[in-house]
C-alpha cells in the first residue's frame, strides 16, 4: 500500500522532471548548449500563472495558455539577445552566458516580486481531492500531472519524427553545416527548438505550481539541476532518454526517502550524475560519440 | 597621487579630532546630568535583516517615550546600525562605549550578539537582547561560563521544543508523536532534539522522525512514511515557507494527525491561499495581539497609533526588554547608586537578575542562565485565522 503510494508520488515528480529534462535535451541536441537558464523559465512561468489567475482574473484555461505562451516568448527573447550573438563563439562562452541569464532572471524576479514566497491558488487551476483506482487513492493533481506529461511527450515525438519541421530539427542536430547547404534555415530551426523546449517548461511550470503552491525566485534552481541530471542520465540529446531519466530520478527520490535516507537525497541524485559521467557518459539512450574528423 | 593622499590624510585627521571632542562632550554631559541614563541600542537598521532591527527599535522607542513622559529619570537612546554583521556589531559596541552608554539593548540576531557578548562581559556592561534565541548568547559555548551581564526577553530554541512536547502530551493528549524537521538549520535541529528529549521524559512514543533540506519542495515521501505510523501529532519545527508546502501535501497523502509548530510558523497564513490543510494546527509564539489583557491591548493601540502598523513579536519583545532594563536602572538609582559610580553596572545587573515583572509578552523571571522563564502563547489555526488558544 505504502509502496504503491510512494510509486505514484515518484511518477508524479518524475513527470515534471521529464518535461524539464526534455527542454535541456532538445536544446543540447541542436546547439550543444547546456541551457542552465531553463529551470528559471519555469520560475517565471510560475509567476505568470500566478498573476494571470489572481491579478488578471483569467479563466484557468486562458491562464494556462498565457503561461505557456509567456514562457515561449521569454525563451525566444533570451535566445535572440543572449545566445544568437554567440553562435560562433567557443561553447564555454555560451555556457557561461546561460549561467548569467539564470542569475539575471532570479534577481529580476527578486527585485519585482521580493524574495518572499507567493502563495499559488492551486484550487483555481485543478480541483483538490482524489480518485480511487483499484483500491488505491490517486490525487487528481498526480493523475493530471502524469497524463499531461505523457501527452506532451507524445506530441513532441510526433512533431520531431513525423513533421517536416521535425525532420529539419533532426537534420540541424546531426550536421548544422550540411543542413544549411540543403536549404534549411538553421537560425529559425534553433529558435523554434528553444520555443518548443520553453513551451514544455510552461506546462511543467503549471504542473509544478499546482503541486507546490509557493512561488519564489529560487524555485527553478534545484528543479533545473535535478532535471539536468535526468537529461544526462537518459542520454542528453535524446527525447525518450530525457523521459526515462526524469522518471528514474523521480522514483529514485522516493526510494531514498522510503529507505529512511532522506538526508541523503541530494547526495544520491548528484552521485548518479558522477557515476553516469564515469561509467557511461552518453547516458542510457545516448549513442556512443563518434569523433568527427 | 601624492597630493590626493595628503588631502585625505588631512581630512581624516580633522575628522578624528572632531570625533574625539564630541565623544568627550557626550561623556561629560552624561556625568553632569544626574537624572539621565544613556542606553545604547545595537540593531540592524539597514541590510538584509533590517525588518527585525526596525521592529525592535520601534518597540524600545515606544517604551522609552512613555517612560520619559512620566518625568523624573530620563533615558536617552544612542543607536548604532550593525547591519546584521558580527564585525559591525563589535565596532558598534566600542562606538557606543565611547559615547558613554551605561547599558545596551541588543543585538538582534544571535550571530551578532554572540560576537559582542564576550567584550561586554569583560566590561561588565549590563545588556539585554529582545530577539537572539541561540543558547550560547548567555552561556559561553566552550567554557560553559554564564555571561552574568547578558539577559534576554525572548525564548531560547530548546525551550520551544520542550513546551510543544508538553503541549502534545497534556493538551492534545497524544500518545504517538512524529517529527519532520530541516536537518540543515540549527533552529530546526535544536527544537527537534529538545522535543525528542522531553517526549521521552513524558513517556510519549516518537514513532517517526523524518528530515528535509532547505529549498526542498516535495515532502510527500517523508509524509507518507509518517502517515504509515499513524501518529496522533506531528511536530514541524520549520519556517513558514516549508510549512506552506507541507500542509497541503500532508492532506494529499492522507495524514491524519494534529500539526504542531513553533514561532517559525509566524505569518504562515500570508503564504497560503487555502489554509484548510492546516486547520486546527497549533503553534507556539512569543506574542499574540489576540491576548485580551488591558496591558497588551493598550500596547497594541499605542504602538499602532505611533507607527501606523501593528506590533509584531519582535516589537513586543523589545518593549519588554526595555522595560526590564529601565526597571533595573530605576531600582539601582533608588538604592542611591549614581550612573558614574563604580558599582552602578553591578547594581543594574543584580536588579535585572531579580526581575519579576509582567510585560506584554507575559510574566518574566530569569533562570540561572539569564533566560526568561515565561509562559508561551499558543495560537491555533481556526476558520482560516490565527486565533489565540491560550497561555501554556
Amino acid at each position: 500500500m505504502i509502496f504503491v503510494n510512494q510509486l505514484i508520488i515518484g511518477l508524479q515528480m518524475g513527470s515534471i522532471y521529464a518535461l524539464v529534462a526534455l527542454g535541456y535535451s532538445m536544446v543540447y541536441g541542436i546547439v550543444k548548449l547546456l541551457n542552465f537558464a531553463h529551470g528559471d523559465i519555469i520560475m517565471v512561468g510560475g509567476y505568470i500563472a500566478l498573476f494571470a489567475l489572481t491579478s488578471a482574473h483569467m479563466p484557468p484555461v486562458v491562464a494556462a495558455v498565457v503561461t505557456v505562451l509567456g514562457c515561449t516568448a521569454l525563451a525566444v527573447v533570451i535566445e535572440k539577445l543572449a545566445y544568437t550573438p554567440l553562435r560562433s563563439a567557443p561553447r564555454l562562452s555560451l555556457l557561461i552566458t546561460a549561467i548569467g541569464v539564470s542569475i539575471l532572471l532570479q534577481n529580476v524576479a527578486q527585485l519585482l516580486f521580493t524574495a518572499d514566497g507567493h502563495s499559488f491558488p492551486a484550487h483555481m487551476l485543478l480541483p483538490a481531492g482524489s480518485l480511487t483506482i483499484g483500491g488505491f487513492q490517486v490525487a487528481y493533481t498526480a493523475l493530471i500531472t502524469i497524463l499531461a506529461s505523457v501527452a506532451s511527450m507524445v506530441a513532441l515525438t510526433i512533431l520531431v519524427q513525423k513533421t517536416k519541421l521535425g525532420k529539419a530539427m533532426r537534420a540541424v542536430s546531426e550536421d548544422t553545416g550540411a543542413a544549411q547547404l540543403m536549404g534549411i534555415h538553421v537560425n529559425h530551426i534553433i529558435t523554434f527548438t528553444f520555443a518548443v523546449g520553453a513551451a514544455l517548461a510552461g506546462v511543467g511550470a503549471l504542473l509544478y505550481s499546482v503541486q507546490f503552491p509557493l512561488i519564489m525566485p529560487t524555485i527553478g534552481v534545484m528543479l533545473g539541476l535535478r532535471a539536468f541530471v535526468a537529461a544526462v542520465l537518459g542520454g542528453i540529446g535524446s527525447i525518450p532518454g530525457a523521459m526515462i531519466g526524469g522518471y528514474v530520478i523521480g522514483l529514485l527520490e522516493v526510494l531514498v526517502v522510503a529507505a529512511n535516507l532522506s538526508s541523503w537525497m541530494d547526495g544520491v541524485v548528484f552521485l548518479i550524475l558522477i557515476l553516469v559521467f564515469m561509467v557511461r557518459p552518453t547516458g542510457i539512450m545516448g549513442r556512443p560519440m563518434l569523433e568527427k574528423v | 597621487m601624492k597630493k590626493k593622499f595628503r588631502v585625505a590624510a588631512l581630512v581624516l585627521a580633522v575628522l578624528f579630532v572632531i570625533s574625539m571632542t564630541t565623544a568627550c562632550g557626550q561623556n561629560g554631559d552624561a556625568g553632569a546630568a544626574g537624572d539621565e541614563v544613556v542606553v545604547g541600542v545595537l540593531a540592524p537598521l539597514t541590510g538584509p535583516v533590517a525588518q527585525f532591527g526596525t521592529a525592535v527599535q520601534a518597540g524600545i522607542e515606544l517604551y522609552v517615550e512613555q517612560f520619559n513622559a512620566q518625568g523624573g529619570l530620563q533615558i536617552r537612546l544612542e543607536y548604532f546600525d550593525e547591519e546584521g554583521q558580527a564585525a559591525q556589531g563589535v565596532a558598534g559596541y566600542f562606538d557606543l562605549v565611547d559615547r558613554g552608554v551605561h547599558a545596551i539593548i541588543g543585538a538582534v540576531t544571535s550571530g551578532v550578539t554572540m560576537a559582542v557578548v564576550p567584550l561586554a562581559y569583560e566590561d561588565n556592561m549590563p545588556m539585554i537582547t529582545a530577539s537572539s534565541t541561540h543558547e550560547n548568547v548567555t552561556v559561553d559555548a566552550e567554557t560553559g561560563q554564564v555571561f552574568t551581564n547578558m539577559f534576554r526577553s525572548c525564548f531560547i530554541d530548546p525551550f520551544q521544543g520542550e513546551k510543544m512536547a508538553e503541549f502534545a502530551h497534556e493538551v492534545v493528549g497524544a500518545q504517538r508523536v512524529a517529527v519532520l524537521y530541516n536537518n540543515e538549520v540549527d533552529y530546526s535541529i535544536g527544537l527537534t532534539r529538545a522535543f525528542e528529549a522531553k517526549a521521552a521524559e513524558l513517556g510519549l512514543e516518537v514513532v517517526a522522525v523524518e528530515t528535509f533540506q532547505t529549498g526542498q519542495v516535495n515532502f510527500q515521501g517523508q509524509l507518507t512514511n509518517i502517515a504509515a505510523q499513524s501518529p496522533d501529532a506531528l511536530f514541524i519545527p520549520a519556517y513558514y515557507q516549508d510549512v506552506a508546502l507541507i500542509g497541503p501535501q500532508s492532506e494529499a497523502v492522507g495524514l491524519d494527525a494534529v500539526l504542531l509548530g513553533a514561532d517559525g510558523w509566524a505569518t504562515i497564513l500570508d503564504f497560503m491561499s487555502d489554509s484548510s490543510s492546516i486547520e486546527g494546527a497549533f503553534f507556539l509564539t512569543g506574542f499574540s495581539s489576540d491576548v485580551d489583557t488591558p496591558m497588551v491591548q493598550e500596547f497594541i493601540a499605542d504602538f499602532t497609533y505611533k507607527n501606523g502598523f501593528a506590533p509584531n513579536m519582535f516589537a513586543a519583545q523589545a518593549f519588554d526588554a526595555a522595560m526590564i532594563l529601565v526597571t533595573a536602572i530605576e531600582r539601582a538609582l533608588a538604592d542611591g547608586i549614581e550612573p558614574g559610580d563604580a558599582g552602578f553596572s553591578d547594581a543594574v545587573i543584580a536588579n535585572m537578575a531579580a526581575t519579576d515583572i509582567t510585560g506584554v509578552t507575559g510574566h518574566i523571571v530569569f533562570d540561572q542562565f539569564n533566560n526568561p522563564q515565561k509562559t508561551a502563547v499558543i495560537l491555533q489555526i481556526a476558520d482560516g485565522r490565527e486565533t489565540f488558544f491560550g497561555y501554556f
